[in-house]
């Protein structure tokens, strides 16, 4: 495993080519291979003399801020909603209306500051920046460009390697800033009537946009990296970053250069709503510059798109990708001051003030501890923890079944993820959606453990269980017959015959080929149903070999 | 007066109020209101009378005539701006400030007129039309100025009422209300009450909401008041002043309503008289004024002397720059969308937006989004805004540093000279009148300081002038407390209105009285 926290990337790409009659010839996008190095080395051209390409891979990232309201106005915030439902005079920016921050917006951005290592600014202000766009009413956003709330952090994140989960390296992005804005209202087009619809409900809600240094070099350390951050703001509870729902949005930066030279141009990718694309249009970005300028091609200082059906960026017809925005300090908020235990005035309304102290303390664990506390309390491989804190819901689920049954933790990991997971995922159903609950699955792992059944009747039962009917294990069990063949004279029988009935395997494993003596297992399983004792059978067989 | 008359009831507020609402018609020519709200103010009226026969009226604004420049927003009222952007516009809520009369039991007679979106300082570039000075129709003027200016004509030119709160100005001066609410960015409240021989008040910056006021410059703007002597204007502050969750800029302070006292003392203050306020273009009279009210501080045994603001000149341009930058931002909500003008124009969504501003904005307006957008680009930004702002902290310590020596209140002009005739005053564009016309008062705006026109004496053309005193942060009772004495010192006469006489003897009568403090 490479060092932890490597910053920035040693990757290199190259580009490949596909060798024609009339020279190098392009490979089609998509097929193209590429070399990548997630430990941080340097991958040195190939004999063709091609010098490799450092991609760079900069994030900004906006997460909507979890909270009742609106970040400067009392309007609720909600996902559903009818449209216009929800907009205060302020978000429809009434003439004379005047912004009031809200306080739970600055403490879930302090709260995200702190949980990325960031220093929080006492003293932070806010910025107008103008652009006409029919969904933003005012005419400008009010955001933080000149000091935003929290500065100078870090991400530590890890990729495997390979796509092996058992081989993850830890890396660290730095964490540029983290700045409190308004979301934006929608516009919806519609093109046959030539019309364009408004809906304001989104209007003025509480945005932090954290802005993620240059430090990724592929798709997957990106992905990586928001993934993270994801289950950092899920676990503070300041976003609910359900990026489906818009909750997290992710643009991406993207240049290529040569080793040791500067950074190339770069291009924004916007438009990306799930991590897999986020992958995806990265590596795509990589691909495409590295093409065009081994084509002796310039790339531009744009803005493109990732059109998630064609798997490909296109340059977005944006007129505006140039304007200036004019920014202004907005006249009608104070600058916003934080306080800490020191420096907290002692006349001051505790309610009016927010200590960066006080939050501090509350912090809960974020996953890096969660997931160093699961491998230490239940002895679980660290990969397996990576599993259940990215699965919403499972380290409790996992938890919960640990406390109710004898087996090992490291056992039930096994029927987690490979059982419950699987089939979970097969369905495309949510740990909170499992017609297993916790309490059945652990009453079903109390049966193997008591020897009452055998794992491969488990997951006959645990197949039955799947179907929801609201039987519990022990009635499967006992409808099904499954229980394990307690009277060793049975099981003998059953063996004998097995025995009697394959002469050649017999042949074969006195000659000395062990290997064979568990197809004889598997035929007493099969012939029990799973209901036997397969270590007992195994020395029953061999007593009976032996013989 | 009218206060105590109410509750004496020696007149009704139902009665006071008609008395208004014809006077507003009889003046109806000086286009002081854009909106006259009969209806409501009777029906306000008929609640507050309700409340004199149970014994229980609201304070001492119950049943008190008010109007309300047509920048702040009235619930159910149509708020225009005098702009053809807001014609029509129906707001749903009441500034703070409305709000705030409304609760105390005024009843509000209408909404005044002014320059398009308060730009302006003559109240003669709104989509109705300019508002002329009452003091065109006074006796005092017309037997000082007809015979000299015009010996052919038979009445002498009217002159313009100043602005941006002309309307408001114009209304308390012709007696059509008790109060009336402006609002003053660079000197918007204290200059038409100069040219129309009104108090004009301009408290500190934050003393009093700006939630619902249709902002000019947001770091400037300071609801105003008008009334007709310095008792009143503390009266309204004391009912308006203090902390309003919805403005984030307003003081935590808990503010106490204050009474002037009777015999107002000067004999203890320090009176500044700054140099800088000895400005090109002073009118000779207004000098002499200026030098007369100084000498009857020194009298009264107060303190007098000269003092410096070296960077008051540097002020009126910085003020231009940040003005128009946040023009420029404040305006640009004004797109035909959510409310207001739509253009019929629907190529595009941009095409709309251009030409729902350009039919909806006057050129005083576009021109100042012009400029403000200029300076606020990327390549100007530091160039202009940045040095703008770090004089206007210089121009703010010029004033801390007089104070901070033991200066107690500034005293100046308030205006270059008396009000120019309608006729004069369009002939220079509204950038160049309104560079000149702020150019003593916009500095208080720039460093947030309370300032208040006394009216103090008549031109030679019978016309009045004003002068201005410029006090601390926050320190509105010793300023009103100045200016009352200086009020009571100077004894400005009353304006003789004949029209209002012919029209309306009754109502003159009781608003002879002028005050309702």
């Amino acid at each position: 495993m490479a060092a932890a926290a490597s910053r920035g990337c040693g990757g290199v790409w190259r580009f490949a080519w596909q060798r024609g009659a009339r020279g190098p010839v392009p490979a089609p996008r998509g097929q193209r291979a590429v070399a990548f190095n997630a430990r941080g080395g340097v991958v040195q051209p190939e004999k063709c003399g091609l010098a490799p390409w450092v991609p760079v891979v900069g994030l900004e990232i906006h997460a909507q801020i979890s909270s009742n309201s609106k970040l400067f106005s009392g309007s609720q915030v909600q996902f559903v909603a009818p449209p216009n439902s929800l907009v205060s005079f302020f978000d429809a920016s009434l003439p004379g209306t005047l912004p009031v921050l809200n306080r739970r917006c600055v403490e879930a951005a302090v709260m995200t500051g702190l949980a990325l290592n960031c220093s929080v600014n006492k003293k932070s202000l806010f910025d107008r920046k103008h652009y006409f766009y029919a969904d933003l009413p005012a005419g400008y956003q009010i955001t933080q460009q000149r000091v935003p709330i929290a500065v100078n952090g870090s991400l530590s994140y890890s990729v495997c390697i390979d796509n092996k989960m058992s081989q993850m390296v830890t890396k660290t992005v730095r964490i540029k800033q983290i700045q409190l804005e308004q979301d934006s209202g929608k516009s919806l087009h519609d093109d046959t009537r030539s019309q364009t619809l408004i809906d304001l409900n989104r209007a003025g809600v509480g945005l932090m946009e954290v802005v993620m240094e240059p430090d990724m070099c592929c798709g997957e350390e990106a992905a990586a990296a928001v993934r993270e951050l994801q289950l950092i703001l899920q676990t503070l509870g300041s976003s609910q970053a359900v990026m489906a729902e818009g909750q997290l949005r992710v643009d991406a930066n993207v240049s290529v250069h040569h080793p040791g030279e500067p950074y190339g141009v770069r291009t924004e990718v916007k438009n990306i709503n799930s991590l897999r694309f986020l992958a995806k249009a990265v590596d795509y970005e990589i691909q495409r510059q590295i093409e065009e300028l081994e084509n002796g091609g310039t790339i531009l200082n744009e803005t493109r798109a990732f059109d998630s059906k064609l798997g490909c960026t296109v340059p977005m017809r944006d007129k505006e990708a140039k304007q200036d925005y004019r920014f202004m300090p907005e006249p009608n908020l104070p600058p916003l001051i934080l306080y800490d235990t020191k420096s907290l005035p002692a006349n001051m309304n505790h309610q009016q003030v927010v200590n960066i102290d006080w939050i501090h303390e509350r912090l809960p664990d974020l996953p890096s501890v969660k997931r160093a506390k699961l491998v230490e309390q239940y002895g679980i491989l660290p990969e397996h923890s990576f599993t259940l804190l990215n699965e919403d819901g499972l380290t409790e689920f996992f938890e919960n079944v640990v406390t109710q049954t004898q087996m090992k933790p490291k056992k039930v990991i096994g029927w987690i993820l490979k059982d419950l997971l699987s089939y979970l995922k097969q369905h495309s159903l949510t740990v909170k959606e499992s017609p297993v609950s916790s309490f059945l699955l652990a009453d079903l792992l109390n049966l193997i453990e008591k020897k009452e059944i055998s794992s491969t009747a488990a997951k006959q039962v645990l197949s039955e269980l799947w179907k929801g009917e609201g039987k519990t294990p022990l009635d499967i069990v006992k409808e099904k017959k499954l229980e394990l063949i307690q009277d060793q004279k049975e099981l003998e029988e059953i063996c004998q015959a097995v025995i009697d009935g394959q002469e050649n395997e017999v042949m074969a494993i006195k000659a000395g080929n062990r290997k064979v003596l568990n197809k004889l297992i598997g035929l007493v399983q099969r012939e029990t149903q799973g209901r036997a004792n397969p270590v007992l059978v195994k020395q029953l067989l061999e007593k009976k070999l032996s013989e | 007066q009218v206060s105590a008359a109410l509750r004496e009831g020696q007149i009704t507020p139902t009665e006071l109020c008609q008395r208004c609402l014809s006077l507003i018609k009889s003046t109806k020519f000086l286009n002081a209101y854009i909106t006259v709200t009969e209806e409501t103010a009777l029906k306000q009226a008929e609640e507050s009378e309700k409340r004199f026969r149970r014994g229980q009226p609201l304070g001492v604004l119950d049943g008190i005539p008010v109007a309300v420049k047509d920048n702040f927003n009235t619930a159910g009222i149509e708020t225009t701006c005098a702009s053809n952007m807001l014609k029509g516009y129906i707001s749903p809520y009441n500034a703070t400030v409305v709000q705030k009369l409304l609760d105390q039991g005024a009843v509000l007679v209408g909404k005044t007129n002014l320059d398009e979106f308060a730009m302006g300082s003559g109240s003669t570039d709104g989509v109705f039309g300019p508002v002329r000075n009452p003091w065109s129709y006074s006796r005092q003027y017309k037997e000082k100025s007809a015979p000299k200016s015009h010996p052919e004509d038979k009445e002498p030119e009217w002159v313009i009422a100043g602005g941006s709160s002309g309307g408001s100005a114009a209304a308390v001066s012709s007696f059509t209300c008790f109060a009336a609410l402006g609002s003053d960015t660079g000197g918007s409240t204290r200059n038409p009450a100069a040219h129309c021989g009104v108090v004009g008040l301009k408290p500190t910056y934050g003393l009093i909401s700006r939630h619902g006021l249709i902002p000019l410059v947001n770091s400037m703007d300071v609801p105003g008041i008008l009334t007709r002597c310095v008792d009143d204007a503390a009266l309204v502050l004391g009912s308006l002043a203090g902390h309003d969750p919805k403005d984030s800029t307003t003081i935590q302070d808990k503010f106490k309503p204050f009474e002037l006292p009777n015999l107002p003392d000067v004999s203890k203050l320090s009176i500044g008289i700054p140099k800088e306020y000895h400005a090109p273009g002073l009118s000779s009279e207004i000098l002499a004024l200026w030098s007369k009210a100084a000498d009857l501080f020194k009298s009264a045994g107060a303190k007098v002397i000269e003092v410096s603001l070296p960077h008051t000149r540097y002020s009126i341009v910085c003020y231009h720059v940040l003005c128009t930058a946040e023009v420029a931002s404040n305006m640009a909500r004004f797109d035909g969308l959510e409310y207001g003008h739509r253009s019929a124009t629907n190529d595009s969504t941009e095409s709309m937006y251009a030409a729902t501003r350009r039919e909806g904005f006057n050129d005083v307006v576009r021109a100042r989004i012009l400029s403000g957008n200029y300076f606020l680009l990327k390549q100007n930004y530091e160039h202009y805004f940045v040095k703008a702002q770090k004089v206007r902290r210089l121009i703010a310590q010029d004033f801390g540093k007089v104070f901070g020596s033991g200066v107690d209140v500034l005293l100046t002009p308030t205006t270059l000279s008396h009000a120019a005739a309608y006729a004069e005053f369009i002939k220079e564009d509204n950038r160049t009148r309104s560079a000149q016309d702020d150019i003593l008062t916009q500095a208080a705006n720039m460093a947030g300081l309370p300032a208040i026109n006394v009216p103090a004496a008549l031109s030679e053309r019978g016309l009045p002038v004003g002068l201005q005193f410029i006090g601390r942060p926050f320190q509105e009772k010793q300023l009103l407390t100045v200016a009352k004495w200086f009020e009571k010192e100077v004894k400005f006469p009353m304006i003789q209105l004949e029209e209002v006489k012919r029209h309306d003897h009754g109502a003159f009568q009781h608003q002879k009285s002028a005050s309702f403090s």
